[in-house]
């Protein structure tokens, strides 16, 4: 094997540089005493007590957190069916149409679907708020599922199916008992995806949210538009360190997982 | 007739919030600008009869489009879009491709770490990875205030609200998307390949070059779609880190939208984008096909 | 009294388990069965034996259920069962790659099909209980899949097809993921299974060792076509075409023009030698062009011309291979055929009675070869 050489360490040092001094420094400056983000002050948590009596942050925090969770729960269900309906339903009528449709949200621009459903929206009468951002982001974030569950499902084994058939499970059955347990990691995972596309997404609630109902991205737009504010860190470093305790919590469990199962599968190819 | 639902749900609802809405936005770039609410005619009545459907088709005409021509902004912006998503594609690649390369070559132990770090940004929000930038790049900002400590300036550079501030934006939210693809295709990669060119007389460069660039070309033209269809129609980045100066359609659509309520017209950005976006994505879905079956 | 041997498909009274009448299954342009008609047993141990893409895995899928016939019939104790889908049928199958759930542990693997069924608990447990213990993984019961040995996978895939006691029960290339040495104890064990179960069982398989050995009778099929169904030991010794001869076993086959003698035919079959004489029931051959299939078993070699023996040629050893138990010579003969004999090697020490180049008699008696039509 090459040494790894001073090239590809250098590589990587500026480059993880690059990715997270930027985060670093913003962490840094929401302890800042000072209201001037770029003069520091001395340390101080106040910008987090003063985000916590922040009503509208935290409104905003509420009506983000219903539409994610909803919507990333009937993205979930529909992106499935149609990852089940694009690796295993074969031909039908509508076909092509229907991957098109599961495709082209991924490439839209933001600004071109948060429009057009905006204006369907408009155009059906229907009030903008929470559901209509619900919808839209089920909408969008189905297709990031189905690709997900469906990358899974092309390498599943389909004898197991044909075996649970044969021990007599109807079509149904076999699909409830033996491969939505195989899949539940992508299914699970195109959730926690679909979750944080919703909870990131700025443009499309932009378009489709209304006077009654605003997310936490489009407050935090609003605010950075005038500029740099302490409070914004804070907050920022809030949901920072939310997904960095997720990200790390899931992929030690899953080394965890992965460690085991080899040990056992190596324990299991001594046994004879 | 489960398999009628199993088709018929998700396909109703992707035509519904899909499909629908989008035609809904090239019907209205084809009608005209109104005082109302909302601000276009003709407005189609569903249940309005022969006549009525007559007169709508009429009146529609592609004013809009021929708008779109005589006003120069539209031409510089969509230009300039090009321009920017361009350049920052070749930039992130000139990034990404290095970092690539180093976690190819890093120890298998490593690997999965390096890979979480890649991933972690990726689920950050992309708001607050844009605005962290924004303190950055500012006139008395961290990066003014190091080069002036440093003495490599003496003058404050102006960066924010320029165009550099937005390839930076952009290289660094989209840098995994180029990195994730050049890895995956530089790790299939075998050694011995290499070893083989070189025991043949190649120099390290060039087993680089005629070796591992090649079989790493799917990656990158993998990565490069991923970062340049995005970035043609990006938004946010222009908006916080770009000045006036910059223009890039997905904000002009925003802002003549929001600001200037001219619907009509922009639907008909929206179209044209959506003419000049089909291009590059018919190219990246041939070259996952063509990845696809090679690989099958 | 001696025992009845187990043979009803002599029995014109037996009534067959398994009927396949004029069966033909078509992929698109592709006939992987072609207008197949069969008969299986109750408690046989029939075999499909064939190179890949015979037409056995698809025989095999239209028993199971999972692919439906273009035309024909199949019937199952007298019943048209083409209708019926997998999960209603009284057969249960033994997947290539085991199949087995990998979220369910051993005893929950084996109870699945149970369950299937609506078995009352108490049942249940006492089934598994049964199976477990049948197929000697008591031990492991509450394992997963991955932490298990290949070789008990594959009993815990025929433990859950065997819980629901079939009619009949489908194995496809059952012994195929397991190395030599394991593979031979299983096939053993399998037979004692069946044996202890009574269930018929359908054996697809490519190897014609494993078909010879666990099986009652031997189907070789070629082309969605069964070209010739017997026991083992028919199918060896008695092969009704070229294509069973030499897909079973070594076999050398002399080409030749068939002309009536006493008890059988003389062959002839090269330029200047003296025809080769075989006895055979085989009619309607005089005159036509035939051929002659010998074992290499049955082959002898010496140095000089054996007296009284039926056939002999002279030839020259091209070459020699020494296998341990025994040995191969490859003689070649004047005109230039390469014929295979073969010698049991009985003694540990023994200097090698020839080498090569030298010249040698081949011979072999009157009944020791086939004479084949085709």
């Amino acid at each position: 094997m090459r040494r790894f050489s001073w090239f590809n360490a250098t590589s990587l040092t500026l480059g993880f540089a690059f990715l997270y001094v930027p985060m670093i420094i913003l962490i840094i400056y929401s302890f800042n005493a000072s209201k001037l983000v770029t003069v520091w002050a001395g340390f101080s948590t106040k910008w987090y007590g003063e985000l916590m009596q922040n009503e509208a942050f935290l409104d905003a925090a509420w009506v983000t957190i219903k539409v994610a969770v909803i919507s990333s729960s009937i993205a979930t269900v529909l992106g499935t069916m149609a990852a089940i309906v694009l690796v295993r339903a074969g031909r039908f009528h509508g076909r092509t149409l229907f991957s098109g449709m599961i495709y082209a949200p991924l490439v839209m621009p933001e600004v071109i679907t948060g429009l057009s459903l905006l204006l369907l929206f408009i155009g059906i009468g229907m009030d903008r708020g929470i559901v209509t951002i619900t919808l839209a982001h089920a909408t969008f974030s189905m297709c990031y599922v189905s690709v997900v569950v469906s990358s899974r499902l092309i390498s599943f084994d389909r004898s197991l199916e044909e075996a649970a058939l044969d021990l007599g499970c109807s079509q149904f059955e076999a699909f409830r008992l033996v491969t939505l347990p195989i899949i539940a990691p992508a299914v699970i995972s195109g959730w926690l995806l679909a979750f944080t596309l919703s909870l990131d997404d700025l443009v499309i609630a932009s378009f489709t949210s209304g006077p009654s109902a605003t997310t936490l991205p489009i407050k935090i737009y609003s605010a950075v538009r005038l500029g740099v504010s302490p409070e914004i860190n804070a907050l920022s470093t809030i949901m920072i360190a939310i997904v960095t305790f997720g990200v790390i919590t899931a992929s030690l469990v899953s080394k965890r997982n992965a460690v085991n199962r080899q040990r056992e599968e190596q324990a299991a190819a001594r046994m004879t | 007739m489960r398999r009628f639902f199993l088709i018929a749900i998700p396909y109703a609802w992707l035509t519904l919030l899909f499909l629908v809405p989008f035609f809904i936005v090239l019907k209205i770039a084809l009608s005209d600008y109104a005082l109302s609410i909302p601000p276009y005619t003709p407005k189609l009545d569903i249940g309005g009869s022969w006549m009525a459907l007559k007169d709508f088709f009429a009146a529609l005409d592609f004013e809009n489009f021929v708008f779109l021509t005589t006003d120069d902004l539209y031409w510089k912006a969509y230009l300039s879009s090009l321009k920017i998503a361009t350049i920052s594609t070749l930039l992130t690649l000139a990034v990404g491709y290095p970092i690539a390369y180093a976690m190819a070559q890093a120890p298998d132990e490593w690997r999965p770490t390096l890979m979480m770090l890649i991933i972690l940004p990726f689920w950050t929000s992309f708001l607050i990875r844009v605005y962290a930038w924004m303190g950055i790049l500012s006139k008395e900002g961290f990066l003014n205030q190091f080069l002036l400590w440093t003495g490599i300036i003496s003058e404050p550079l102006t960066i924010i609200n320029t165009n550099t501030a937005v390839y930076i934006g952009i290289v660094y939210t989209y840098l995994p998307f180029m990195i994730l693809p050049i890895y995956a295709a530089l790790e299939k990669l075998d050694a011995s390949l290499l070893e083989a060119a070189e025991d043949l007389g190649c120099s390290r460069f060039q087993a680089f070059w005629l070796v591992t660039i090649p079989l790493s070309k799917n990656g990158i033209i993998a990565g490069s779609f991923l970062v340049f269809i995005p970035a043609l129609g990006e938004f946010v980045i222009p908006s916080l880190l770009g000045g006036s100066k910059t223009l890039m359609i997905g904000k002009i659509l925003w802002e003549e939208f929001f600001s200037n309520r001219d619907w009509p017209v922009a639907s008909a950005v929206a179209v044209v984008l959506l003419l000049i976006l089909i291009i590059p994505i018919v190219l990246f879905q041939r070259n996952q096909q063509k990845q696809a079956e090679a690989e099958q | 009294m001696a025992e009845t041997v187990f043979a009803p498909w002599d029995d014109s009274n037996a009534k067959p388990l398994i009927q396949f009448k004029n069966v033909t299954k078509r992929f698109g342009e592709f006939t992987a069965i072609d207008d197949l008609s069969i008969d299986i047993f109750e408690q046989e141990f029939f075999a499909l034996l064939g190179p890949s893409g015979c037409g056995k895995t698809t025989l095999m899928r239209l028993l199971a259920g999972f692919e439906t016939p273009t035309s024909g019939e199949i019937l199952l104790a007298g019943e048209n069962i083409v209708p019926v889908p997998p999960n209603k049928r009284a057969v249960n199958m033994m997947f290539q790659s085991y199949a087995l759930f990998p979220h369910l542990d051993i005893t929950e693997n084996i109870a699945f099909g149970l369950k299937r069924d609506k078995m009352p608990k108490p049942d249940i447990d006492a089934r598994v209980e049964e199976m477990l213990a049948l197929t000697r993984l008591t031990q492991f019961a509450r394992r997963k899949p991955h932490q298990i040995s290949g070789g008990q996978r594959q009993r815990v895939a025929l433990a859950r097809s065997l819980a629901k006691a079939p009619k009949l029960l489908l194995l496809d290339e059952p012994l195929g993921a397991l190395d030599k040495k394991l593979r031979q104890d299983t096939q053993f064990e399998l037979m004692d299974i069946q044996e202890k179960t009574g269930t018929t069982f359908v054996i697809v398989t490519h190897d014609q060792e494993e078909a010879m050995t666990v099986a009652s009778r031997v189907a070789v099929m070629d082309e969605g076509r069964i070209v010739q169904v017997a026991t083992p030991d028919a199918i060896y010794e008695t092969p009704n075409s070229i294509y069973v001869a030499d897909f079973i076993g070594d076999v050398n086959i002399f080409e030749g023009h068939a002309s009536a003698a006493a008890d059988g035919y003389d062959i002839a079959w090269g330029e200047g030698q003296k025809p080769l004489h075989a006895k055979t029931s085989v009619e309607n051959l005089d005159g036509k062009q035939c051929y002659l299939a010998i074992r290499p078993e049955k082959v002898s070699i010496s140095a000089q011309k054996p007296e009284n023996v039926g056939n002999a040629v002279l030839g020259k050893i091209h070459d020699i291979a020494y296998l341990g138990n025994i040995s191969t010579y490859y003689v070649g003969l004047p005109d230039g055929k390469i014929v295979k004999a073969q010698t049991a090697n009985t003694r540990r020490i023994s200097r090698r009675s020839f080498t090569w180049e030298d010249d040698v008699w081949l011979s072999w008696t009157d009944t020791a070869g086939v004479v084949l039509g085709r």
